[in-house]
């Protein structure tokens, strides 16, 4: 507790693209650590006074030390990929203490398979029981009590060119959103709140499936109707999901949720687009998936998605055919097909 | 004249605290007088702070109090309602009347002060109500009666000094980390949370604290309970102290709540049933009550913040620190199952207009239970869980709180939000919402699975699943005499089947069994039904001439069922 309310130093954990833009709107509003887990990166970042191609806020400082960032900073930012996530809090939790506020940033889930296997098997029902969001991990792994998440449409290259966007912290501690608020305030970045932690942290993943579905459309060549048919139609199906897993509907429509939708329909930079635009185009899943770089994370929430649908019986056509697609090898023709004459007719059902 | 106690026959250990005066519940009382004044103005300003301090507000809450007393002493009257003094009605008339007359002079604007007379009068009322006495010869009385009355019930036909054979231990089990819990005692303060199934339990719980050499707690007793004008003059001297869950307004619920925060900052050690009422169901408590739980929390707060000004912003883990032990209490059979699981079901039925019938048994009643109980050799275990502190961590031998790793953890700065030690009533409702998830953990963890809990579980769901399709439960619960019969070997292969996977989760530290679980299912069944009829004249489970399984009373059944009810055993009938 070296630092007071008037001089704080906040820490990021995790030097990735979203993490990189975090540290530098901190930065606007204290000094900033980042923890980077490589040296090189570390090196790199010194060296050029640059990450990602984002410039440096002079403000940040790079350590590989998670003690001394834990021991610098009350109130800090976990942004580090969701498969990695467990083992980052692991190594941190000796450091960790009861005063500690943890803000994460990271949009995914961990699966825990009911039969005790390492990877979900395809097509196997799982509950809620099974699924670990990054804020259950935070209070699995560490004594934080006081936990939150940031998302939202944030796409972190234009973040980083200083363009106006929104975002959400969700926590059911006041405190927790309001030091966040107070953390990322800048003219260019606006933060609403949430206490629906659960409903955030959902809406953040399950919008991958639908990013994969918006690069099928893309790359068959669909047009506007097609795409704004997936973006309503797809809410839908995100609402009913997340309900089933205890989320409140509310928050599917604020940020989060048809927010986040829509920028990540919308854009065709993303990993989980390529892959639909790659597979509209005839290529083959496994060769995509080796030819990538990184992982494209709406595929495994394809899968969780339709084990979430088997155990709480939804209807979800569109998840349905992203299953096919992906994990059955099901065809084009026959997956729009299906998709146009299924039988679930009712506009904006997911209120029942 | 001392008031010094020993271990003895039914004392099965050396008491914490010898000296019955030196227990921090006859140092309240000694100080009641001083604490009274205390409790009245600190809710005063509490319930003030809650108004903003607004006088329009305090008028509206005042009128919003007389309202709602008025309608309970209408619709809701109880013979113990009478004795304080003033009379209730002369009270609340008065009230009445100066309401009257400052709304006619409120445009003066001065009736502030008088206001604050009424207001103050009104939470003095409460806080003379809700606050006992403890008399450290009563305690030794009773404790005297109870353990000669239980072991006379035990073995009436045992000659006085041969007792020995049939000691009352054997019959009510103790079980959990006993050693630890006393320990806990000298060092901080504990608060028992005991699960809630019949009028019983506080009678069995104050044997219990009483065997193992505790010292009393602070118990909330139901004011109903004080009808009874017997048992009220002794509960009113044991450290009880009521509570009127008829009483709906702000003033009071705070002034209760003020009274607990406060005796708990004390170091009294206290016991509430954080289920509020008894389980109507007969199934483990799933939701609690907050209110209560929630003073533990700024209780603990309280304590931290002083020991933090004590030591000049130093090392702050220091204060005295609250021990919650949640407490499962096992019944083979419960004495008000019936009355129970009628209310029960007439409540979820959507019935709407029912009257909260509470009484406490009669002495017939309860005379007549004791000797069935007793007579059966039927066992009752009480439970003890793993004491914690109020974030859910189980502590060690000298009360230090461990993570799940062994590390220890200063829950102090659970307190503290970059870098300062705050009040914020938003937060700490957040960590009474999750110690009241890792007690109901406990629950589930230490219920004691009986072998009358199984046989009814067991019975009651192959009915259930036989009829799932054309039936609904209540309809279930409606089924003719010749529909509910159950062939044996079924029963007995789904029996071994269950006993099986609650093995299996009992390994997993998922619940307990009782240690007459194990061996042959045959006498196992016998053993569940033989416990489970021991009281009832309708008896729950029976065998039919034909050697099969069924019973005289569904309900009852239904209600013993219950008891495993949220573990998802179901799916393995």
């Amino acid at each position: 507790m070296k630092s007071t309310s008037n001089k704080t130093i906040y820490g990021v954990i995790g030097a990735g693209s979203f993490g990189t833009a975090v540290a530098n709107i901190l930065a606007e509003n204290g000094e900033v650590i980042l923890y980077a887990r490589r040296q090189v990166v570390i090196d790199s970042i010194q060296a050029t006074g640059e990450n990602r191609g984002q410039k440096m806020n002079p403000r940040v400082r790079m350590t590989n030390d998670l003690e001394s960032l834990c021991q610098q900073c009350n109130i800090i930012f976990p942004v580090v990929p969701s498969s990695a996530f467990r083992k980052m809090m692991q190594s941190a939790a000796p450091f960790l203490k009861p005063h500690h506020i943890l803000i994460h940033g990271t949009k995914g889930l961990n699966v825990l398979p009911p039969d005790g296997s390492e990877t979900l098997q395809a097509g196997i029902p799982v509950s809620r029981m099974a699924v670990r969001t990054m804020s259950d991990i935070i209070l699995e792994e560490s004594v934080v009590l006081r936990v939150g998440c940031l998302s939202g449409p944030n796409l972190a290259k234009e973040i980083a060119q200083g363009q106006p966007a929104a975002t959400v912290i969700a926590s059911r501690f006041d405190e927790v959103i309001k030091h966040g608020q107070t953390a990322l305030k800048s003219p260019r970045f606006r933060v609403y709140s949430s206490h629906d932690i659960t409903g955030v942290e959902l809406a953040g993943v399950l919008k991958n499936v639908m990013a994969i579905a918006s690069g099928i459309l893309n790359g068959l060549e669909l047009g506007e109707n097609a795409k704004a048919m997936l973006i309503s139609r797809g809410l839908g199906e995100i609402v009913k999901i997340g309900k089933a897993l205890g989320a409140k509907s509310q928050v599917f429509f604020g940020l989060a949720g048809i927010g986040d939708l829509i920028a990540t329909c919308s854009s065709n930079l993303s990993r989980n687009f390529t892959v639909g635009h790659r597979l509209a185009k005839g290529e083959d899943l496994d060769h995509i998936l080796e030819t990538m770089k990184e992982v494209a994370e709406g595929v495994k929430t394809v899968k969780l998605a339709k084990s979430l649908c088997l155990h709480y019986g939804i209807k979800a056509p569109i998840v349905e055919t992203l299953f096919q697609i992906l994990y059955n090898k099901q065809g084009m023709a026959e997956s729009m097909q299906y998709l146009m004459t299924n039988d679930l007719s009712v506009d904006a059902d997911f209120w029942e | 004249m001392a008031y010094i106690l020993k271990k003895g026959s039914h004392r099965l250990y050396e008491p914490v605290l010898p000296n019955i005066e030196d227990w921090p519940i006859s140092k309240l009382t000694e100080e009641k007088k001083h604490f009274l004044e205390e409790l009245i103005s600190n809710s005063g300003e509490h319930v003030k702070a809650l108004l903003n301090n607004d006088p329009q507000l305090m008028h509206e809450e005042i009128a919003r109090t007389l309202y709602k007393e008025r309608i309970r002493m209408k619709t809701n009257p109880w013979r113990v309602d009478g004795d304080m003094q003033p009379h209730e009605k002369v009270f609340w008339n008065k009230v009445k009347k100066s309401i009257v007359e400052n709304s006619l002079q409120k445009a003066k604007g001065e009736h502030l002060e008088q206001e604050h007379e009424i207001f103050y009068s009104i939470i003095e009322r409460y806080a003379n109500e809700i606050m006992g006495n403890f008399s450290p010869k009563t305690y030794m009385q009773v404790s005297g009666v109870i353990t000669a009355a239980f072991r006379r019930l035990l073995n009436p036909y045992a000659l006085p000094g041969k007792a020995k054979k049939n000691k009352l231990r054997d019959r009510v089990r103790l079980t959990g980390p006993l050693e630890k819990i006393r320990s806990l005692a000298e060092q901080g303060t504990v608060l028992l949370v005991p699960t809630h199934f019949s009028n019983l339990d506080s009678v069995l719980i104050g044997w219990s604290l009483d065997a193992l050499g505790m010292p009393a707690f602070l118990y909330g007793a139901g004011l109903n309970l004080f009808d009874s004008r017997v048992f009220g003059y002794y509960m009113n001297r044991l450290g009880a102290y009521k509570v009127d869950r008829r009483k709906k307004s702000s003033l009071y619920i705070e002034t209760l709540k003020m009274y607990s925060r406060m005796t708990l900052e004390r170091g009294c050690h206290s016991l509430f049933f954080p289920g509020g009422t008894r389980a109507r169901s007969g199934q483990l408590e799933s939701r609690l009550k907050l209110g209560l739980l929630g003073t533990a929390i700024d209780a603990q707060r309280l304590l931290y913040k002083r020991g933090l000004v004590q030591n000049m912003g130093g090392a702050i883990d220091k204060g005295r620190k609250i021990f919650v032990v949640p407490l499962v209490i096992n019944y083979h059979f419960v004495l008000e199952a019936s009355s129970l699981i009628e209310e029960h079901l007439r409540r979820s039925g959507k019935e709407q207009y029912y009257i909260l019938k509470d009484e406490f048994p009669t002495m017939k009643k309860l005379t007549e239970f004791s000797l069935k109980l007793f007579n059966s050799k039927s066992e009752i275990i009480l439970s003890y869980g793993d004491p914690m502190d109020v974030f859910g961590y189980k502590v060690d031998e000298q009360g230090t709180s461990l993570d799940k790793n062994g590390r220890p953890v200063d829950i102090s700065s659970y307190f503290i939000t970059n870098g300062e030690f705050v009040k914020d009533t938003q937060r700490d409702t957040e960590y009474t919402r999750m110690l009241g998830e890792h007690i109901i953990k406990q629950y589930y963890e230490k219920n004691t699975v009986l072998s009358s809990h199984l046989a009814a579980f067991v019975a009651f769901n192959m009915l259930l699943l036989r009829y799932k399709k054309r039936l609904d439960l209540y309809g279930v619960l409606r089924l003719g005499k010749e529909d509910r019969i159950i062939p044996y070997q079924q029963f007995a292969q789904v029996m071994e089947r269950l006993r099986e996977e609650i093995r299996t989760m009992s390994e997993r530290g998922e619940i307990k069994l009782a240690s007459h679980m194990y061996g042959d299912i045959d006498r196992l069944i016998k053993h569940g039904m033989d416990n489970l009829n021991a009281y009832h004249s309708k008896k729950p489970l029976i065998k039919t001439k034909e050697g099969d399984i069924s019973t005289e009373d569904m309900n009852l059944l239904y209600y013993y069922h219950n008891r495993l009810k949220g573990y998802e055993l179901e799916k393995h009938i």
